[in-house]
């Protein structure tokens, strides 16, 4: 059993003072700080074992080479694929949904086919789809929403029929932190034969995932949302699927053989690493994987899960204050979306942060779904393993204070 | 003691019951502003008549910075020249960068005060915070070019 309090010293940026307070960050869902184990994987890299990948004949590449594929083994064992080589090392879930809206997408999409998104989604899972469907003349359609279920699942059925060439969509929202639904998604989309993409940015790194399981042929996710380093990510796809895309970028180590007008693509997952990969993030992504496993992800899932209920129940008891979202614990991460009274949400980050308490403010880069909600900002305090209930007091603290200044206590 | 420095009264009333909301009909100039990064959007409509702004009108979405400096800057704006409000706004810009403690303005030179302006001094210890009061200011000079440039 994990002792969570202990934990927070693997944190050395939790040492900081913000404005003469301790810090409490609270924005994990834009990114998560990193353990020092994290950090000197990264270090010890560079120190040691660093060159280039698949490239060198000598000792020190060969040594690289072999830091940077045991961590794609670590992310393939993480998520259960089948093989290391089902894992695509990309810049992050960004690039892995781009990847898949491009290599597959610009060939095989045409005029009357149908892209079916959900309105929860981030911006990195419209936009590339907004950009396939310009090229292809395919049609972008968005299942409606409810906050409970992230998707108004009466719709689901009448939506994805057999123009449906892809259904892409969130496993949970970055907003609400509401989780979508997944099996009636997949159960639709298989029963048309639609491809099915999961952005899993945000569930990843916080539940138990399992590719067996899931149903989709490509998963998207981040190492910086789950303590690695910035700049590296992957993408899993099922492995005849993997083969048959095509890849979004041509350069160095993506090749077999280069003639003057045609190439031919390395085996997979490497057609799809076109130029020098971010190493040494990748074997600081491997490391971070280490520390989730030591705590092992159904604990993880256990200790935001109650403080998520936590949150829920101490910010239920502020007045003026609307949470967005599902009120079920057991259907959302702790992800925790709110309004207080008439209060902006920018000036809500402002006073926070005058109580060291570091939250986000703003759109979330999920436009569609603000307008769904209504609202053109909120508050946004997300959680990882490092959070405790002490944390949610400096944020109740801070929210009674903004209260105060705004003349509504 | 800087927090209540930044949410003053006369910030919360602007933003609470801002002055000039609304679109003019017969506006001579229109301009828009957004700051993409937080999601502030604001937008200016002015009626003006041989060089004086008769009329402005506001509109918009963001936080009560930017909303209060726009609601003051609509009530400042209105009755002046369009070099009156040049010059207002060179003043309201190096009042946002000056450090604190100096004194923005010679109190002596005429029509030198900035009112209720004066009000979002408090911004100044806040340095991401500025853009928001910022945004209606940029939107004005904005709608100045455009009215210079006859491009309405």
């Amino acid at each position: 059993m994990t002792d969570f309090e202990r934990l927070r010293d693997d944190f050395p940026i939790l040492q900081r003072e913000i404005n003469g307070a301790p810090l409490v960050y609270l924005d994990s869902a834009a990114t998560t700080q990193k353990p020092a184990q994290v950090i000197d994987a990264v270090s010890d890299f560079y120190r040691t074992r660093y060159a280039n990948v698949h490239r060198g004949v000598y000792q020190l590449a060969e040594e690289a080479t072999v830091a940077y594929e045991d961590a794609r083994a670590k992310v393939a064992r993480f998520v259960n694929a089948g093989s290391p080589s089902e894992i695509v090392f990309t810049r992050g879930a960004t690039t892995s949904l781009n990847m898949v809206a491009h290599g597959w997408g610009l060939d095989r999409f045409h005029a009357g086919d149908r892209i079916v998104l959900t309105l929860m989604e981030h911006h990195s899972n419209v936009v590339p789809w907004q950009l396939v469907a310009r090229h292809t003349g395919a049609e972008l359609v968005y299942l409606p929403f409810d906050e409970e279920s992230g998707v108004d699942l009466s719709a689901i059925e009448e939506t994805i029929d057999e123009r449906v060439a892809v259904v892409a969509f969130s496993a949970m929202s970055n907003v609400t932190g509401g989780f979508g639904p997944l099996d009636a998604l997949v159960k639709a989309a298989r029963a048309v034969d639609a491809l099915v993409v999961v952005d899993g940015a945000q569930a990843v790194p916080h539940l138990p995932v399992d590719v067996q399981q899931l149903g989709a042929d490509f998963l998207a996710f981040s190492a910086h949302k789950m303590l690695g380093p910035t700049g590296v990510g992957a993408l899993w796809g099922r492995p005849e699927l993997l083969e048959e895309m095509e890849p979004a970028e041509g350069g160095g180590e993506m090749i077999s053989d280069v003639q003057l007008y045609e190439s031919r693509w390395a085996p997979v997952p490497h057609k799809f690493e076109a130029g020098t990969p971010p190493i040494a993030q990748a074997v600081g992504f491997g490391a971070a994987i280490d520390y989730l496993d030591k705590i092992s992800m159904s604990e993880v899932r256990r200790h935001e899960q109650e403080l998520t209920r936590y949150t829920l129940d101490r910010l239920a008891e502020i007045p003026d204050l609307r949470v967005f979202g599902p009120r079920d614990v057991e259907r959302r991460g702790g992800v925790i979306s709110f309004a207080l009274g008439d209060i902006h949400a920018h000036d809500i980050a402002t006073i926070l942060d005058e109580n060291g308490v570091a939250v986000r403010a703003g759109h979330h880069c999920a436009k569609p779904l603000m307008r769904t909600l209504e609202v053109a900002a909120t508050a946004r305090a997300s959680l990882y393993v490092y959070n405790t209930r002490r944390d949610i007091d400096a944020l109740v603290a801070g929210l009674e204070r903004a209260r105060t200044l705004f003349g509504l206590a | 003691m800087a927090l209540e420095d930044l949410y003053r009264d006369v910030i919360l009333d602007h933003y609470r019951r801002p002055r000039h909301r609304g679109a003019l009909p017969h506006a001579d100039v229109h301009a828009e502003g957004q700051n993409p990064a937080c999601g502030d959007e604001f937008s200016l409509d002015l009626e003006v008549r041989d060089g004086t702004i008769v009329a402005a009108g506001i509109g918009g979405e963001g936080c009560s910075i930017s909303q209060a400096s726009g609601s003051m800057m609509a009530e400042a704006v209105t009755g002046k020249t369009v070099a009156e409000v040049r010059d207002l706004a060179h003043r309201f810009k190096v009042m946002m960068t000056i450090e604190d403690g100096e004194n923005p303005v010679d109190p002596e030179r005429p029509g030198a005060t900035l009112g209720d302006l004066e009000a979002l001094q408090g911004v100044r210890r806040f340095p991401v915070r500025i853009k928001c009061a910022d945004l209606p200011w940029a939107t004005l000079e904005d709608a100045l070019t455009k009215l210079e440039a006859g491009d309405r």
